[in-house]
C-alpha cells in the first residue's frame, strides 16, 4: 500500500464552492503555513466544549464573537424523564457545565424547554443559523450536515473549541475537494440514506481523508433538503471531514423565514450572495467519482464500519472479496456480530429498532417511518423494542400536529423526547449484552449503541419501521406493490 | 504551555488493525466528564474487556508493554467521532508519539493541538514495527521529527508529517492559540467584511 499524501498536501481545486468559500475566511498564514481561518458559525454542544472553557479561564482569555456560537444540548439528555437534576449525577454536572458557560461567556443556549432544543445539527438549519457560504464548525464530527446548505462545515476537537470561542478562528490546512457526480434519479423505496451507505461502501470508510466531498448531480439535486442533510452528514464516515451541495433553489426555499434567514430586500442579496459561492462551471476538481442513483438499493450494514453495507438483497460477502489488508478487519466483523459470509441479510431478527439522530431524526424522516407503518398496518414484534425520537423540539412538536406520535404510539413504538439518545448511547437509552439494533443513526462501531457488546445495522427510517413490525430485515419494498406514495420518499 | 518536539524515545506498544475508530479507543460512557483528567485509565476499555473475556491480552493490559510511549497502530486510526477524549486518553495513558499508516484528519489535528506527534508510514512498515516492539517490548523506539525516521533494533524507518504540523512541533508552536489571539485584530477586520454578518451589503 502505498503511503497516502501528507494531510496538508497540494490542493489542486479551483472555482469550487469549497474554493471560494474558503478564500473568503482564510484570514493569513501562520508560521505552520496553515491559515487561519475565520468561523461564521460555531456550535456548542455539553460533552466537548467543558474543557475548551476551563482552558479559556486558565488563561483568562474571554469569547471574542459571542453572538456567532449558540450552544444546546443534546448528548446526555434524557428522552424520557427530563426533570432536573437529572437521575445521572454525571450528566447534571455536564448541564450544569453548560449553563454556567454559556452565562458566563454571553453565549445563547437552547435548553430542553425552549422550544429550540434538540441535536446540534438538526437545530441550526430549522432556526436558520446554517447559511450557504458560511464556514461552520462544532466539536462534533457530524458537523459536515451543514454542508447541505452549501457551507463549508467541519468537526474539531475541543482544543480547537477553546481556539474558536478565543478567536473566531481556527489553525487548518485546505483540503482537496473530491466531486461525487450521482446521475440519474432514486427508484422508488430508496433513500438517501441507502445512497449515502452505497457511496460509502464504494469509496470505503477511509477514502476521503484529505478530502472535501462535493456531492452534485441529479441524484443529489433532487434531493429535498432534509435529504440533502443526511447525505452530508455521513460524509464523516467515509473519511471525509467535510461535505457539501451547492445551494440552489431547494435552499433558498427553505431558509426563507426561518428566524436568523435574512429578510426583506436583504433576503434577495443574500441569495445572490449564496448563487456566487457555488462551484462555477469551470470548477476543477482534485478528483471525480461517478455514481448512478438509479442503481441503489435499499442498503443496511452488517459489520462494525459503515461502509460494510450490502443491499438488502444481498449476501453478507466472502472476506476474499476485499484487498489482503482489509480482511483481518472482516474477520473481526463477523466475529463481533456473529455473522458468516454467504448469510443472507434480509431474515435477520433484530431486538431493538431506533429512529432518531442527525443522520435521520428530521420530520421528513419520521413521516416515512409512519407512512411505512401505516401502509403496513402491524404492530411492532413482541420481541422488539421500538423507539422514535426526534431529532429536535421543533421536530416533535411538528411530529405531533400531524399526529405522527399516534401513529407510532398505536403500532408498539415508544416516543421520546428529543436527543441524540441512542445513536452513542451517553444517556439512558442504550443496548444490552448482545442484543442486535437496526437504527436510522450514522455509527455501527463495536459498542457504539452503549453495550460493549452490542451490534448495529444501519439503515433508513423505512427500513428500520418495517424491521420493526416485521422482526426481521425486511425490503421495505415489498410494500410497494400497489403503487400509491414510496416509502421514505416524503416530505 | 507550548515547547519545542524534536525527539521522542521509549518502548513501543502496538495496536494492530485498521478502522480503530474513537468509541473503540474511548467509549462514549467516560465522556461524561467536565475535565479530561484520568481518562487514561480507559483507554480501549471495551476492546480490552472482550479480550479478557476470550482469554487474550490487549497490548494495554499487557505488562511487557507497560510504561511504553510511542503507538504503533495502522491505517485510518482514530476515525469517527471528533473526541478529543480519544488522543487525550492515548496520551494521559502514557503515550507520547504515535506511527501509523494514516489517521482520520481530526484525530490527527487533535494530536497536534495537543503536542502529540502522530506520524504516517506505509502499511507494510506498520507491520513491520508492530512485529519488532512484540518480539521485544524492551526495544527502545526512536522517532525523530526533524529527519522524519523512526529507528529501533538496528533498522530504520522513513516516515510522513506534513510541513506544517512538523514546524510546529520543532519550533513549539504546535498550541495554535497565541497565533490566533495576535491575529484578532485582522481577524475584527475580516469580520467587518463578510457579507452575511454585513446583511449581505
Ligand atoms: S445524533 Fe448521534 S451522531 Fe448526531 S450529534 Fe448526536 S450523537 Fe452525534
Amino acid at each position: 500500500m502505498p503511503i497516502l499524501p501528507p494531510l496538508d498536501g497540494s490542493h489542486m481545486s479551483r472555482n469550487t464552492l469549497f474554493d471560494k468559500v474558503w478564500d473568503l475566511h482564510a484570514i493569513r498564514t501562520l508560521p505552520s503555513g496553515q491559515s487561519q481561518l475565520f468561523i461564521g458559525l460555531h456550535m456548542i454542544h455539553e460533552v466537548t466544549s467543558p474543557q475548551a472553557f476551563a482552558w479559556l479561564r486558565e488563561r483568562k482569555l474571554t469569547v471574542a464573537f459571542p453572538e456567532r456560537s449558540v450552544a444546546t444540548v443534546d448528548h446526555i439528555v434524557p428522552t424520557e424523564n427530563q426533570a432536573r437534576p437529572y437521575a445521572d449525577g454525571l450528566a447534571e454536572d455536564m448541564m450544569q457545565a453548560i449553563e454556567r458557560n454559556c452565562r458566563e461567556f454571553g453565549i445563547r443556549l437552547y435548553q430542553p424547554g425552549s422550544g429550540k432544543q434538540g441535536v446540534v445539527h438538526i437545530v441550526a438549519p430549522e432556526q436558520g443559523l446554517t447559511q450557504p457560504g458560511m464556514t461552520v464548525a462544532c466539536g462534533d464530527s457530524h458537523t459536515a450536515t451543514h454542508g447541505a446548505f452549501g457551507a463549508i462545515a467541519f468537526g474539531i476537537g475541543t482544543s480547537q473549541v477553546r481556539d474558536v470561542l478565543a478567536t473566531q478562528t481556527m489553525s487548518m490546512s485546505r483540503m482537496k475537494v473530491r466531486k461525487i457526480d450521482v446521475k440519474g434519479r432514486l427508484k422508488p423505496g430508496v433513500t438517501a440514506k441507502d445512497l449515502i451507505l452505497h457511496i460509502l461502501r464504494v469509496l470505503s470508510a477511509k477514502g476521503g481523508v484529505g478530502f472535501a466531498y462535493e456531492f452534485a448531480g441529479e441524484g443529489i439535486m433532487s434531493l429535498s433538503m432534509e435529504e440533502r442533510m443526511t447525505i452530508c452528514n455521513m460524509a464523516i464516515e467515509g473519511g471525509a471531514r467535510c461535505g457539501y451541495i451547492n445551494p440552489d433553489q431547494v435552499t433558498f426555499d427553505y431558509l426563507k423565514g426561518r428566524e436568523f434567514a435574512p429578510t426583506g430586500a436583504a433576503f434577495d442579496k443574500a441569495v445572490a450572495f449564496w448563487k456566487s459561492i457555488a462551484s462555477s462551471p469551470d470548477a476543477e476538481f482534485d478528483d471525480v467519482k461517478t455514481f448512478d442513483a438509479s442503481a441503489v438499493e435499499p442498503t443496511v450494514t452488517w459489520g462494525i464500519s459503515p461502509d460494510q453495507g450490502i443491499a438488502v438483497g444481498e449476501k453478507i460477502p466472502a472476506k476474499e472479496s476485499f484487498a489482503a489488508s482489509e480482511q483481518p478487519g472482516i474477520e473481526e466483523a463477523y466475529a463481533y456480530m456473529g455473522f458468516k459470509p454467504g448469510q443472507p441479510i434480509a431474515g435477520t431478527s433484530i431486538d431493538v429498532a431506533f429512529i432518531g439522530s442527525c443522520t435521520n431524526g428530521r420530520i421528513s424522516d419520521l413521516r416515512a417511518a409512519a407512512e411505512v407503518i401505516k401502509k403496513h398496518g402491524g404492530m411492532v414484534k413482541a420481541s422488539v423494542k421500538a423507539f422514535v425520537v426526534p431529532g429536535s423540539e421543533a421536530v416533535k412538536k411538528a411530529a405531533e400536529a400531524e399526529g405522527l406520535h399516534e401513529v407510532f404510539r398505536a403500532h408498539g413504538f415508544e416516543w421520546r423526547e428529543a436527543g441524540c439518545s441512542m445513536c452513542l448511547a451517553m444517556n439512558p437509552d442504550k443496548l444490552k449484552g448482545k442484543q442486535l439494533s437496526m437504527s436510522t443513526s450514522n455509527r455501527n462501531f463495536k459498542g457504539r449503541q452503549g453495550s460493549p457488546e452490542g451490534r448495529t445495522l444501519l439503515a433508513s427510517p423505512a427500513m428500520v419501521a418495517i424491521a420493526a413490525l416485521e422482526g426481521v430485515v425486511t425490503d421495505v419494498r415489498s410494500l410497494l406493490e400497489g403503487g400509491s406514495v414510496p416509502p421514505g420518499r416524503a416530505g | 504551555m507550548p515547547s519545542i518536539i524534536k525527539t521522542i524515545s521509549g518502548r513501543g506498544i502496538p495496536v494492530r488493525g485498521n478502522d480503530i475508530d474513537t468509541d473503540r479507543i474511548i467509549p462514549a460512557r467516560y465522556l461524561r466528564c467536565v475535565t479530561f483528567d484520568g481518562l487514561g485509565a480507559y483507554a480501549f476499555e471495551d476492546d480490552r474487556a472482550q479480550l479478557k473475556a476470550q482469554g487474550k491480552l490487549h497490548s494495554f493490559d499487557d505488562a511487557r508493554f507497560a510504561g511504553a510511549k510511542v503507538l504503533v497502530a495502522n491505517a485510518n486510526f482514530g476515525c469517527g467521532s471528533s473526541r478529543e477524549h480519544a488522543p487525550q486518553a492515548i496520551a494521559r495513558w502514557g503515550v507520547q508519539a504515535i506511527i501509523a499508516v494514516s489517521y482520520s484528519e481530526i484525530f490527527h489535528g487533535n494530536c497536534v493541538a495537543m503536542g502529540l506527534p502522530a506520524v504516517r508510514v506505509s502499511q507494510a512498515d506498520s507491520e513491520a514495527l508492530q512485529s519488532i516492539i512484540e518480539a521485544d517490548p524492551k526495544a527502545e523506539v526512536i522517532l525523530d521529527i526533524e529527519v522524519l525516521k523512526v529507528s529501533v533494533a538496528g533498522k530504520t524507518f522513513a516516515c510522513q508529517l506534513g510541513d506544517g504540523p512538523r514546524k510546529q512541533f520543532l519550533n513549539g508552536s504546535w498550541d495554535a492559540l497565541g497565533e490566533l489571539v495576535e491575529g484578532l485584530p485582522q481577524v475584527k477586520a475580516k469580520a467587518a467584511k463578510l457579507p452575511y454578518l454585513n446583511a449581505f451589503g
